[in-house]
């Protein structure tokens, strides 16, 4: 079938889970009213979470969750063999998200307090373009399925994507959300990447910068800013560092 | 007849997490039978300390992409008890709501998605896509519902945004909640359906007697807060969960185990069915009914059929708290004052797949001096490898294929509805 005289494509995709939640790949199956539609755009060919069913052949590698131990490494390597096309899924994948926050304690220590006699196997927190090359990634956490249905869009179209450069701050206004600066919270919606529709301004939540900045964010201005409003260094650096987008620059 | 087998499911597929099991049956004595967790840890008791008591809920939200309301309850729980906060009884009531939402998506989700394709010898559900797209309709309207309760009343149904410290942070709007009531309305026959469907799927028969435990109904069945209770009569205050859970860690696997009166026991919506029976709504009570499921239960397979018998619940309840929400006057509070204060607190809430502890320590200013956190599937993990040992030796007498000791071995740790991830956090 034809569509603007393009023949859509069918992508085989393989879906793998590394350290994480697992709650970016769950929402593939979310977004309920257009699942169906989805599922007929994409051929999941590997997706444990979901399916006994396991076949190698994958054009596109959706790569959930940060590395962190050595197994990880070997399997992210041979995914990587083996996708023409390896997307960076959440933002686990793209920064090694809250489970970064791990590598700033002494790993000897925290895994003698949490497994005692028992210590386990565990590497400083990576994200995944710190292991291989990354073609596309898709920051969130969780990612915004509509966004992956976007993207998976312009795939089968075999046209460009561009996640927005623009910050949180313009989706907000889009849709009407009163600044939360105005409710006397700090929010780092105009120094962060939009995209994901800015769910937390509008449920009362300043943003926290999951998808990590925005194009040519003013960090300094933004500091001063916050300063002048009262808002400590340690607040604003504790979330700053909460997802690792703030620290590991594309 | 010596029966041979050999079972090796690594990464176990339709299970959040990193989970194998292993069988090896050697001319009918069994060589081998175990499950292990082979899921990385990720050290969030650790990353907790010096955070602030508004960073912690965010935090302990991404131990887990299913549950993350449930852990968002049971920390906000832990940190308002610390500081001697009570919500005000608005946001009480929506965060129940929220509850009810996350139950909703979490065990249709798993009903469908997880469970059903072993019982249609399928791979998963994609096959049924195009086979049959009326169940897999039905499956997307029931986890629909649940997730847009979450969407609405928490503000996102992974990671939520607006249930925080003191209570929730904004009412969702009167039409909003007007649209789920109708909504929730019109999935009343997609229950009646799911139990046909499960009614015609044969469950394997497979008994180990087994200590249950769940959080105690006081009037109502319990979700969030309350004492501790077991089938085996123990019973205990909030506070004591660890009493309750007995963590320790073992040399093999990533997660923890836990034992109370035996060896291990199990949590759950079998758990919570066996001990709160007579809670459900009668709703709920003629499903169970219907699929012949009474108290106590002690087959681990028929704890899907105790989910579906919650999600009927779950699907009523919401439908009472949205008018018990609506007719809440206008300016009723939503968020209690909070003034952080040196202590600590403990926070127990009822997850889908069982009863969640978290407990904090904070210093003055608010700051995390310690932070425990005691998951569903922890507690659970030794009870599965027992009934995988148990099963394993069943079918070393009993004679079957590779194929079929696979198929039911795997089945009996998907009944758990198992949280991996979760478990190893």
């Amino acid at each position: 079938m034809k569509y603007l005289r393009i023949e859509p494509r069918r992508p085989k995709v393989g879906i793998f889970d590394f350290t994480s939640c697992e709650g970016c790949e769950l929402q593939l199956v979310n977004h309920e009213e257009s699942l169906a539609d989805f599922l007929a755009c994409v051929e999941i060919v590997n997706f444990r979470e979901a399916s006994a069913a396991r076949d190698d052949t994958y054009d596109i590698a959706l790569v959930e969750g940060s590395i962190s131990r050595a197994d990880e490494v070997e399997r992210l390597k041979s995914i990587r063999a083996k996708a023409k096309t390896l997307v960076a899924f959440g933002s686990c994948a793209c920064f090694g998200g809250v489970n970064r926050l791990k590598n700033a304690c002494d790993l000897v220590a925290a895994n003698r307090e949490v497994y005692g006699a028992h210590p386990k196997e565990t590497l400083p927190v990576r994200a995944v373009k710190e292991i291989v090359p990354v073609d596309l990634e898709i920051p969130g956490c969780p990612v915004n399925k509509p966004e992956v249905e976007r993207i998976v869009q312009h795939l089968m179209m075999d046209l460009p994507f561009q996640l927005p450069v623009y910050p949180v701050c313009v989706e907000c206004k889009q849709r009407f959300t009163t600044c939360l600066y105005e409710r006397g919270e700090l929010c780092l919606g105009a120094i962060s990447r939009a995209g994901c529709d800015a769910p937390c301004p509008a449920g009362g939540l300043g943003c926290w910068g999951c998808r990590g900045p925005a194009l040519d964010a003013n960090v300094e201005a933004f500091r001063s800013m916050v300063r002048e409003r009262g808002f400590s260094q340690r607040e604003l650096d504790e979330r700053m560092s909460f997802f690792g987008g703030f620290e590991v620059r594309s | 007849m010596k029966v041979t087998l050999n079972v090796d499911l690594h990464h176990l597929p339709r299970v959040e997490g990193h989970g194998n099991v292993i069988v090896r049956v050697d001319r009918g004595s069994v060589v081998d039978a175990r499950w292990e967790v082979v899921e990385t840890p990720r050290y969030f008791e650790v990353m907790l300390k010096g955070k602030h008591f508004r960073t912690a809920a965010l935090l302990v939200s991404r131990i887990c992409g299913i549950c993350s309301i449930g852990h968002t309850l049971a920390s906000v729980r832990a940190t308002e008890r610390a500081f001697g906060v009570e919500p005000p009884p608005l946001a009480a009531k929506l965060r129940l709501l929220a509850k009810h939402g996350e139950t909703i998506q979490s065990h249709a989700l798993h009903l469908f998605f997880l469970a059903a394709p072993d019982f249609l010898d399928l791979p998963s559900v994609l096959p049924l896509v195009e086979a049959c797209p009326d169940v897999v309709a039905l499956a997307a309207r029931l986890k629909g519902v649940g997730n847009r309760l979450c969407d609405v009343v928490a503000g996102r149904t992974t990671h939520p945004v607006s249930i925080q410290v003191g209570g929730m942070a904004v009412r969702p709007a009167r039409a909003d909640l007007d649209r789920l009531r109708h909504e929730l309305v019109s999935v009343l026959p997609d229950l009646e359906s799911a139990v046909q469907l499960f009614r015609g799927f044969k469950l394997p028969e497979f008994e180990r007697e087994t200590e249950f435990v769940a959080l105690k109904g006081e009037g109502s069945y319990p979700w969030i807060g309350g004492r501790l209770i077991s089938t085996d009569g123990v019973e205990k205050d909030e506070d004591e969960y660890r009493a309750m859970t007995n963590e320790y860690v073992v040399e093999h696997g990533t997660s923890k185990w836990c034992r109370l009166s035996r060896d291990s026991f199990a949590v759950g919506a079998l758990a919570r069915f066996n001990n709160n029976f007579r809670f459900l709504r009668p709703e709920a009570k003629k499903v169970a009914a219907a699929l012949g499921l009474a108290p106590i239960d002690h087959n681990p397979y028929r704890n899907d059929l105790a989910q579906l018998v919650e999600l009927v619940h779950c699907v009523h309840e919401a439908l009472l708290s949205i008018d018990e929400i609506q007719a809440a006057p206008s300016d009723a509070e939503l968020r209690a004052p909070v003034v952080p204060r040196a202590g600590s607190g403990v926070g127990a809430v009822e997850v889908p797949r069982g009863i969640l502890y978290h407990r904090y320590t904070y210093d003055s200013e608010g700051y995390v001096v310690s932070a425990d956190c005691v998951i569903p599937t922890t507690q659970n993990n030794k009870n599965i490898h027992n009934d995988v040992v148990a099963l394993v030796h069943s079918l070393a007498k009993r004679g079957v294929s590779d194929r079929e000791a696979e198929r039911l071995c795997a089945m009996l740790v998907r009944a758990y509805d198992p949280c991996i991830s979760c478990s190893v956090h």
